[in-house]
């Protein structure tokens, strides 16, 4: 038998750089996301003091445009989808009965490219102004704007977004090829399904975005034409393109809330998810008409009434798989014993504030009406109570829910309480008067509006709304902090959990289960429970098992992007081909160096199964 | 047994690319990043297809594109897929010698090819078709380029795979990064069809 001892104990900084544990990994994302969703938010309360009162003059012009436009790119990009990134690491093998992903070190890799990506587009605000085109980047905004700002843009996105794409590819690996025995497609836990169809999502989405961003990058940097009506471009191309990503973008966010609802309200409610083979096919039908709808957000291009119905109309038909959601969310709860813990208080508010968004959506599904609605503040209402109200607040519901799996304590109750309640009702603080807001005539995007125009009224609630919800967050953040003592460490099964990730002992091993266990249904653990087991039948003999080695090589090569970024916004095409040689020179050795990964040896795995700790 | 040890004829699988979790992994991951791929080219095949008639005062397709040239280019990457094949049947039959010599030949044809396309672009170049021409140049040089950019990071996968395992044999390590590349190989070969269709003869008949 051969063994491999390379393996090297790292400790303290370089354990976290060299890592490619999944559920490290997860804490990263989360870490990182959380950090730029703290940045992100911060950009939308300075926006909000703006608007706070008429004629306001604090951050006006180009300086309320960069704001705006990093608002929303931060969110989406590097708040968002990096925090889902974290949960799906964290918590996706663990539902399956995996030991890790597909690829660890191409996991490593998506985490670090996510994260020099993000600092780039950030590190704008201190290199000659932040981009000010808008998250959309529509051209010619975007290609006509003289300073570096749409640069940064264009290359952290680019680095951030190959990171995703990596990760779109190893979670639809790791769920067909490294599910449990028993583990069948229709045993899957709702979570790991939407992370499922949510990755297929990225995998069809994002290359889209990648050539946006060529194209973009081309026009700006090598003086392309795409764009430019002059010599022959056509601008409508990168909205095609943008939307085309930037529609499915949408679902590739909201589905894996959907899938953290789901988990939710079924383990607070003590009972089985209701109708679960219908919200499997909701997801994945949303998910198939996330793609056929992306020219609604170009209703008023100029497309002409054809293109516009079809358009209408497939964009109506999300609304009957998402209200199949709906209701069983609210069937699952009907007749359940509620426990109404933090986690449950999220996921019990989101379900009619996601409702709301949804209506607001198939009112703006409708053409005629939306020549109306269009780039009104209506818009931002019912875009931030998708994302916000659904997403974010699926997101605080899942950060309550798993935070003992991740971390090996509690959140206080009491604090997460006052969490939910400040930032819900701030939630609808802000965005529930843009909804009039709009409807009256208050364009998005502008700095300011005159007063005597019936606006100041509303404004001035959202924005003391903005500072409800920023002071909900920092609730958040103390609330992480106390956690910290010992008062909060954690059993292995706090919340009576129906899934697999409460099968392990805190905190979870490095190789997750000793012994593969064997699924006998959905819900494992609750089955096995219900059979008097109280844990999972395993369907291996102990044995030594395989680990991936720690690796250096993502952290260097993505540093070498990094770099090479640079080169191109300056246009220095030393440091761009210095960086883009770093990365080949780390694809190189990453290819000749044979790394076999090393073994845990079964007496090792014995006494952990005998010490409590597998 | 060690992934890395070379494999006898004795206990050779019928499929050792996918004969571990590891390769089983690549294997899938590989045809799903193709999938990626797929949408990447077709995005910009869409640009081009709106942009192709945009060439303002300097030469259309119909003027530049020579299609002896092309043609030639086409049966070289065409011939370079069949080779691949030839190689991926010497790795399932444990022939490495077999298989590193129809890999070589694979990667002659396709430098072959490049060496023709840098050709063709410096041609147009001097004919007053450049990137930043008119929108069909730009639109012409990123699809024709981004094809021409995965030919030329093949043929450095395969070379440095070669040399790597010049004296190794085939083994469970290494079987599905041979196989990995003749999949990419082929995509890369199927979106040249479509070029050539797409770009090439549709320009030629205007």
């Amino acid at each position: 038998m051969a063994t491999h001892e390379s393996h090297k104990k790292r400790s303290g900084l370089m354990d976290w750089l060299t890592t490619v544990d999944h559920k490290k990994i997860g804490i990263l994302y989360l870490l990182a996301g959380g950090f730029f969703f703290l940045i992100g938010g911060l950009e939308a309360i300075l926006m909000r003091i703006q608007l706070m009162e008429p004629d306001s003059k604090i951050f006006t012009g180009e300086l309320y445009n960069q704001l705006l436009t990093m608002h929303g790119t931060t969110m989406i990009f590097l708040a968002a989808m990096p925090i889902i990134f974290g949960f799906m690491n964290a918590i996706l093998p663990l539902q399956i009965g995996a030991r890790d992903v597909a690829f660890p070190f191409v996991n490593a890799v998506g985490f670090w490219l996510f994260f020099f990506g993000g600092l780039l587009l950030n590190l704008s605000w201190f290199l000659g102004g932040a981009p000010e085109a808008g998250w959309t980047a529509y051209a010619p905004l975007s290609t006509v704007a003289e300073d570096t700002g749409v640069d940064f843009y264009v290359l952290g996105l680019q680095i951030a977004g190959a990171g995703t794409l990596a990760g779109g590819i190893n979670f639809l690996v790791t769920v067909i090829n490294m599910r449990a025995p028993g583990m069948t497609f229709m045993r899957m836990p709702l979570f790991t399904w939407a992370s499922f169809v949510t990755s297929g999502l990225i995998l069809f989405a994002f290359p889209a975005l990648t050539v946006g961003i060529f194209l973009l990058m081309f026009e700006r940097v090598f003086e392309a034409n795409f764009f430019n009506a002059d010599m022959g471009g056509n601008v409508l191309i990168w909205e095609h393109i943008f939307w085309i990503f930037g529609h499915p973008e949408v679902y590739i966010l909201i589905l894996p809330a959907f899938g953290i609802i789901s988990e939710i309200v079924s383990t607070f409610s003590s009972k089985r998810l209701f109708g679960y083979s219908a919200m499997v096919f909701a997801t994945v039908l949303i998910g198939f008409l996330g793609f056929m709808v992306w020219v609604h957000h170009m209703f008023t291009v100029g497309l002409g009434p054809v293109a516009n119905s079809i358009f209408a109309v497939a964009t109506m038909a999300i609304a009957i798989p998402t209200g199949v959601k709906i209701f069983n969310w609210i069937f699952t709860m009907w007749g359940g014993q509620i426990r109404f813990t933090t986690a449950m208080l999220f996921a019990v508010g989101f379900i009619p504030t996601f409702v709301m968004g949804g209506v607001t959506g198939v009112m703006l599904s409708v053409p005629a009406a939306d020549y109306q609605y269009h780039d009104s503040y209506f818009v931002v209402a019912h875009f931030h109570y998708v994302i916000v109200g659904g997403l974010i607040l699926g997101l605080f519901a899942g950060l309550y829910y798993w935070y003992p799996r991740m971390f090996n304590r509690v959140l206080n109750e009491t604090l997460g309480k006052w969490n939910f309640w400040l930032f819900f009702i701030g939630f609808h603080l802000t965005f529930f008067p843009q909804h009039w807001l709009g409807l009256m005539g208050m364009p998005r995007r502008v700095y300011t509006y005159m007063s005597g125009q019936d606006l100041d009224g509303a404004n001035f609630v959202s924005t003391i709304g903005a500072i409800l919800m920023g002071a909900g967050t920092i609730v958040l953040l103390i609330n992480i902090v106390i956690s910290a003592s010992s008062k909060y460490a954690t059993t292995k099964d706090p919340w009576d959990g129906r899934t697999l990730e409460w099968a392990m002992p805190v905190p979870t091993p490095e190789y997750n289960f000793a012994q593969t266990p064997l699924v006998r249904g959905l819900d494992a653990l609750y089955v096995e429970k219900t059979a008097g087991n109280g844990e999972m039948t395993p369907a291996e003999p102990v044995g030594e098992i395989h680990m991936p080695n720690g690796s250096i090589l993502p952290f260097i090569m993505s540093l070498g992007l990094f770099i090479s970024g640079f080169g191109f916004i300056y246009a220095n095409w030393i440091v761009a081909g210095a960086g883009l040689g770093v990365v080949l020179i780390t694809m190189f050795l990453r290819s000749v160096i044979d790394d076999h990964g090393y073994h845990i040896h079964k007496e090792e795995v014995e006494a952990d199964i005998k010490g409590g700790r597998a | 047994m060690n992934a890395g040890e070379r494999l006898t004829d004795d206990n050779f699988p019928a499929h050792p690319e996918k004969a571990t979790l590891e390769g089983k992994n690549k294997f899938l991951g590989f045809w799903l990043f193709l999938g990626g791929e797929t949408v990447l080219f077709a995005t910009l095949f869409g640009t081009y297809l709106g942009l192709r008639n945009m060439h303002l005062d300097g030469p259309s397709g119909e003027e530049l594109f020579s299609l002896p040239l092309v043609f030639l280019a086409t049966m070289l990457l065409l011939t370079s897929s069949l080779t691949s094949v030839y190689a991926v049947l010497s790795l399932k039959q444990n022939k490495v010698r077999s298989l590193q010599g129809w890999f070589i030949v694979t990667l002659l044809l396709g430098l072959g090819f490049l060496g023709l396309e840098i050709y063709e672009f410096i041609h147009y170049v001097h004919e007053g078709h450049t990137f930043t021409s008119s929108a069909f140049g730009s639109a012409f040089y990123t699809l024709v380029g981004f094809h021409g950019g995965h030919v030329l990071f093949g043929i450095l996968w395969i070379s440095t795979l070669l040399a790597r395992n010049w004296n190794r044999g085939i083994t469970l390590a290494n079987a599905p990064k041979y196989y990995l590349f003749a999949l990419y190989w082929h995509f890369v070969d199927v979106v040249w069809v479509f070029i050539f269709t797409v770009v090439y003869l549709m320009g030629k008949v205007g």
